[in-house]
């Protein structure tokens, strides 16, 4: 698994957001479309792409989407 | 592994019984306790609910009495004849006694009459109909009335705008000829706190503390309110209700993309399409009921096969049920109906409707 693309998989979950200049740094709690609602949408997309069951306080937890990445690797 | 088959036991008929008043989440009301985290557009996109049936006077009891009675005039049943009351509700009348003997009276059923309660939420029907089943097909108890459903919480205050009241009610009959009901049940309580009332149980004695608001992800609770864990729950509801399916079509060796429909607890659209997803299912045969009523915790299955199914259902078909949630506890049943079954209709109740049975 890639950092790279799961930087994009997280990102194409923001609807009203540019996410061109998402990256594993982006601190995604920051952004102003992040809501608990998107945090059900990443914990599909995980199920789905790496069949990793997420806990909320894995996504509460993470600051940046590589921590996040870095969370769904160690389950992996 | 709790797999379990009745034999000898037929679904008779449903019903279900609804607060005639109508809640928006498009426009809120002063009751309904939104959170600050999102809009209501962007709660009404994820969970699908976009009005429930709410109450401020009505009880469970009361939507599940309404809709016996129709139920019993539907069937055509001698009361008489009703040996069995179960009734599944986290939101009882009172504390004690058990709201089925409340039930026994006020539907005027036989004093030889099993009555008892059983605390469980969103796998609700699937284990009342298990248990019930259990006491019907030996023959012992003939006719039976599984009621299932939740209302107006314990404590007056704000209530939370994905749920919505239902008193349901599954008619059970002792059968020679029915097909069998095939279950899979299960449970994880290392998951006890992901949908939780802290106070007012023996664990947590109410205090004056109880009622301090405190501010939980974008609202204010206390702790008499149930508060959930969004994201655990989601993630539970996403795994487990597709395995449970699959490991019940291993057990008995069936293919569960056999069923002509598939009704799942209604906990909300995001979570129900992920799983119609998972498992492959042709959406056409998934019917939904939460856009209309909200998440009905145990009673959003038969809710939905009532108020969704009643035209399909004037055929034999067979059916595949999931409920999951609060416990965390899941459940899934293989059933087919017969050509006999009686549907009513939806049954709505004013406020004023209530149970004389207050002290």
């Amino acid at each position: 698994m890639e950092l790279n693309e799961f930087v994009a998989k997280f990102a194409d979950l923001f609807e009203d957001t540019d996410t061109s200049n998402f990256s594993g740094a982006t601190d995604f709690r920051d952004n102003d479309e992040w809501s608990s609602l998107i945090g059900l949408s990443v914990i599909a997309m995980v199920d789905e792409e790496y069949d990793v069951a997420l806990k909320g306080d894995d996504v509460k937890k993470a600051k940046t989407i590589e921590d996040l990445f870095n969370t769904v690797k160690s389950k992996m | 592994m709790a797999f379990l088959e009745f034999k000898n036991v037929r679904i008779a008929g449903m019903a279900a019984g609804v607060p005639k008043h109508v809640s928006s989440n498009l426009h809120p009301e002063l009751n309904d306790n939104v959170s600050s985290d999102y809009s209501p557009e962007d709660f009404i996109a994820t969970t699908g609910v976009k009005e429930r049936r709410t109450s401020s006077t009505l009880c469970t009891s009361d939507l599940c009495y309404g809709a016996a009675e129709r139920l019993i005039a539907d069937l055509g049943w001698d009361k008489k004849d009703i040996e069995g009351i179960l009734f599944v509700s986290q939101t009882p009348d009172y504390i004690l006694p058990a709201t089925a003997c409340i039930l026994q009276d006020r539907l005027g059923l036989s004093k030889d009459c099993y009555a008892t309660d059983m605390s469980i939420g969103c796998s609700g029907w699937l284990y009342g109909l298990s248990s019930l089943a259990a006491l019907v097909n030996s023959g012992g108890i003939k006719k039976a009335l599984l009621m299932v459903g939740d209302a107006k919480g314990r404590v007056k205050g704000k209530m939370n705008p994905l749920f919505g009241s239902a008193g349901t009610v599954t008619a059970l009959e002792y059968s020679a000829n029915a097909t069998s009901l095939l279950f899979h049940l299960g449970t994880d309580g290392s998951g006890f706190d992901a949908i939780i009332t802290p106070d007012g149980g023996s664990r947590n004695q109410i205090t004056e503390s109880s009622f301090q608001y405190y501010e939980y992800e974008g609202k204010k609770l206390h702790r008499l309110q149930s508060r959930m864990k969004g994201m655990d729950v989601f993630s539970f509801g996403i795994t487990t209700a597709p395995k449970s399916i699959k490991k019940l079509s291993e057990h008995f060796g069936l293919d569960y993309q056999d069923a002509d429909y598939y009704v799942f607890h209604q906990a909300n659209l995001k979570m129900n399409n992920f799983i119609v997803k998972k498992l492959k299912l042709d959406s056409s045969k998934v019917p939904n009921s939460l856009h209309l009523f909200g998440n009905t915790n145990g009673a959003s299955i038969p809710m939905t096969i009532v108020t969704q199914l009643k035209e399909q259902l004037r055929e034999p078909r067979k059916l595949l049920c999931c409920g999951f949630g609060v416990g965390l506890s899941w459940g899934t049943v293989l059933f087919e109906t017969d050509n006999n079954i009686i549907i009513s209709d939806l049954v709505e109740l004013e406020d004023s409707e209530t149970s004389t049975y207050v002290v």
